[in-house]
C-alpha cells in the first residue's frame, strides 16, 4: 500500500518519503517527498531539499511504495477501540485527587 | 508533502479518476458518506487528506492551483538567475544562489503536494512547458538592473508572502504543510530585497535612480499578483467556501498596500501611484485604478518574457533527459547487480547446508 502521490512506473525516478531528525534525542519525523532514481539520491536530494538551514543531523528516506497504511475507509472500525476506555488515563481516576505525588 | 497515514493502493490508483470522471449530482451512497464528511471537514475547519474523499471540482481547483503555483516557483528562478553571475559582490552572489535555490525547493514542495491529488510531476513538467498550465504573470517581465533584484525581494516576494500566509490555513493538509515550510523561507528573501534597494538608495545618484526606476517598475505588477477584483474573480467564493483561500484578492491586495506605503517611507523611495492617500476613516491607504488590461494581456501570453520564459524551462528539461534516464538506468543496473548478489549468496549458503 504506497502512500498518496506514488504514481508506480509511470514517472521516470520513483517517489520517497523523508523523515528528518532535527537533533539527537529526538524521533525521525516526515518532512516531505521527492524524487529520486534511487536510495543514495534520495538521501543526498532529501539533504538538500529539506536541510538548507540546520533543519536535521540525520535523514531517512523510504520509497513511497514501500510503505504500509492503514485503509482510510476503515477509520471507525480500525481507530475506535480506546472508544469508552477513558480509564486508560490518569484523568479517569478522581479518587486520589489531593494526595501528594500522585 | 505527503502525508503517510490513511493511504491505501485503491485510493490512491482509484479515487482520484472516480472523483474527476463522477459528476456531483448523481452520487452512489458511498459519495453521499464521503461528500457528508468532507462538508463536515470544512464546516468545523479542520484539515482534508489526500485519501480522504473530496468533490471532484475541488480536487481539480487544487491541482490548478497547487501545480501553477509550483510551477511560478520554477519559472520565479529565471528572472534571478539571469543576474547570478553579475551581482555586485560575492555576498550577493552567494545570497542570490540561496534564494533561487530555495524557489527549486518551493516548487518541489508545491509538486509533491499537487501530487497527492492524483497528478505526477512528470506530467505537471509537461504541462509547463507545453504552455497546458499557467504561471504567475509576475515573471513575464523582464529583469534589466540589478535593482530589479531588490523589487523583485520586495515587491514580489513581499506580495507572494502576503497571499501565501493565510494559506498555511488551507483547508487541504499537504498544500496547508509546504506553505508553513515555504512561508518561513521567503522571510529572508522579502528582507534581502529591502537591504538591495536601501543599499541603493543611501548610495550615488544613479543608485538610487535606479532603485526609484526599478520600483516605478515593478509596484503595479506586484499588486496585480492578487488577482483581478473580486467582482472580476467567479473562482475565488467557491475556493473561500472551501477554506482553500481566507482572504479576497481585493482583502490581500489592500493590507500589501498598507505595509508598503511606510516601508516605501523608510526607503526613501516613491510608490509610483498619484493617488495614493492615507484614508482617516477605514484607517487603509486608498490606491490608484490598476491597468487591469495589461494583466490579462501578459496572461494572454503577450508580456515582455512569456516565450523566453518557457523556451528556457524546456531546453533545461530536454537537455536533461539524458541525465535522469542515465541516473535511472544506474539505479537499475545496481539493483540488479545487489539481487544477482544476493542470489548467489543464498545458493552458496545452501550448498553449504547440504554438505
Amino acid at each position: 500500500m504506497p502512500s498518496p502521490g506514488d504514481s508506480g512506473a509511470r514517472e521516470q525516478w520513483p517517489l520517497w518519503e523523508v523523515f528528518v531528525r532535527s537533533s539527537r534525542g529526538l524521533s525521525h519525523v516526515h518532512a516531505g517527498s521527492l524524487h529520486a532514481p534511487d536510495e543514495t539520491m534520495a538521501v543526498r536530494n532529501a539533504r538538500d531539499l529539506y536541510t538548507r538551514r540546520n533543519e536535521g543531523v540525520s535523514v531517512w528516506v523510504v520509497r513511497a511504495s514501500d510503505i504500509t497504511a492503514s485503509d482510510p475507509d476503515a477509520k471507525g472500525a480500525f481507530f475506535e477501540s480506546p472508544q469508552g476506555k477513558d480509564f486508560r488515563h490518569a484523568i479517569y481516576y478522581t479518587k486520589s485527587e489531593g494526595v501528594a505525588h500522585l | 508533502m505527503v502525508t503517510t497515514t490513511h493511504a491505501t493502493a485503491t485510493a490512491t490508483a482509484t479515487a482520484p479518476a472516480a472523483a474527476a470522471t463522477m459528476a456531483d449530482g448523481d452520487l452512489s451512497e458511498d459519495d453521499r458518506v464521503g461528500l457528508a464528511r468532507f462538508l463536515e471537514l470544512i464546516e468545523s475547519d479542520s484539515r482534508v487528506e489526500p485519501t480522504d474523499w473530496m468533490p471532484a471540482a475541488y480536487r481539480k481547483t487544487l491541482v490548478r492551483q497547487i501545480s501553477q503555483h509550483g510551477h511560478s516557483e520554477i519559472i520565479g528562478m529565471q528572472p534571478e538567475g539571469n543576474w547570478i553571475t553579475r551581482a555586485p559582490s560575492l555576498k550577493r552572489k552567494a545570497i542570490l544562489m540561496a534564494k533561487v535555490q530555495d524557489e527549486a525547493g518551493h516548487g518541489l514542495y508545491l509538486y509533491s503536494a499537487a501530487q497527492t491529488l492524483g497528478t505526477d510531476r512528470d506530467t505537471m513538467f509537461e504541462q509547463l512547458i507545453t504552455g497546458a498550465a499557467k504561471y504567475s504573470s509576475i515573471f513575464n517581465y523582464l529583469t534589466p538592473t540589478w535593482a530589479d533584484m531588490g523589487s523583485i525581494g520586495w515587491l514580489v516576494d513581499g506580495a507572494a508572502i502576503c497571499n501565501q500566509v493565510p494559506l498555511c490555513r488551507a483547508s487541504y493538509g499537504p498544500y496547508a504543510r509546504a506553505m508553513v515550510r515555504i512561508c518561513k523561507e521567503e522571510s529572508f528573501h522579502q528582507r534581502q530585497g529591502f537591504e538591495i534597494l536601501l543599499s541603493l538608495m543611501n548610495g550615488t545618484d544613479a543608485q538610487a535612480k535606479m532603485a526609484q526606476e526599478s520600483v516605478n517598475r515593478w509596484y503595479a505588477p506586484a499588486l496585480m499578483m492578487f488577482g483581478p477584483p473580486d467582482d472580476e474573480s467567479p473562482n475565488s467564493k467557491q475556493s473561500m467556501e472551501w477554506n482553500i483561500k481566507r482572504f479576497s484578492n481585493d482583502e490581500l491586495r489592500q493590507r500589501f498596500v498598507d505595509m508598503l506605503v511606510p516601508q516605501a517611507e523608510i526607503l526613501g523611495i516613491t510608490l509610483p501611484d498619484p493617488d495614493l492617500s492615507f484614508d482617516e476613516e477605514t484607517g487603509h491607504w486608498r490606491f490608484g485604478e490598476l491597468d487591469w488590461s495589461e494583466f490579462y494581456d501578459v496572461l494572454k501570453g503577450n508580456g515582455q518574457a512569456n516565450s523566453v520564459r518557457v523556451a528556457k524551462r524546456r531546453a533545461a528539461h530536454e537537455n536533461g533527459a539524458w541525465v535522469r534516464e542515465a541516473a535511472r538506468a544506474y539505479a537499475d543496473k545496481q539493483a540488479a547487480a545487489a539481487a544477482t548478489a544476493a542470489e548467489a549468496a543464498t545458493l552458496a549458503q545452501n550448498e553449504m547446508v547440504a554438505a
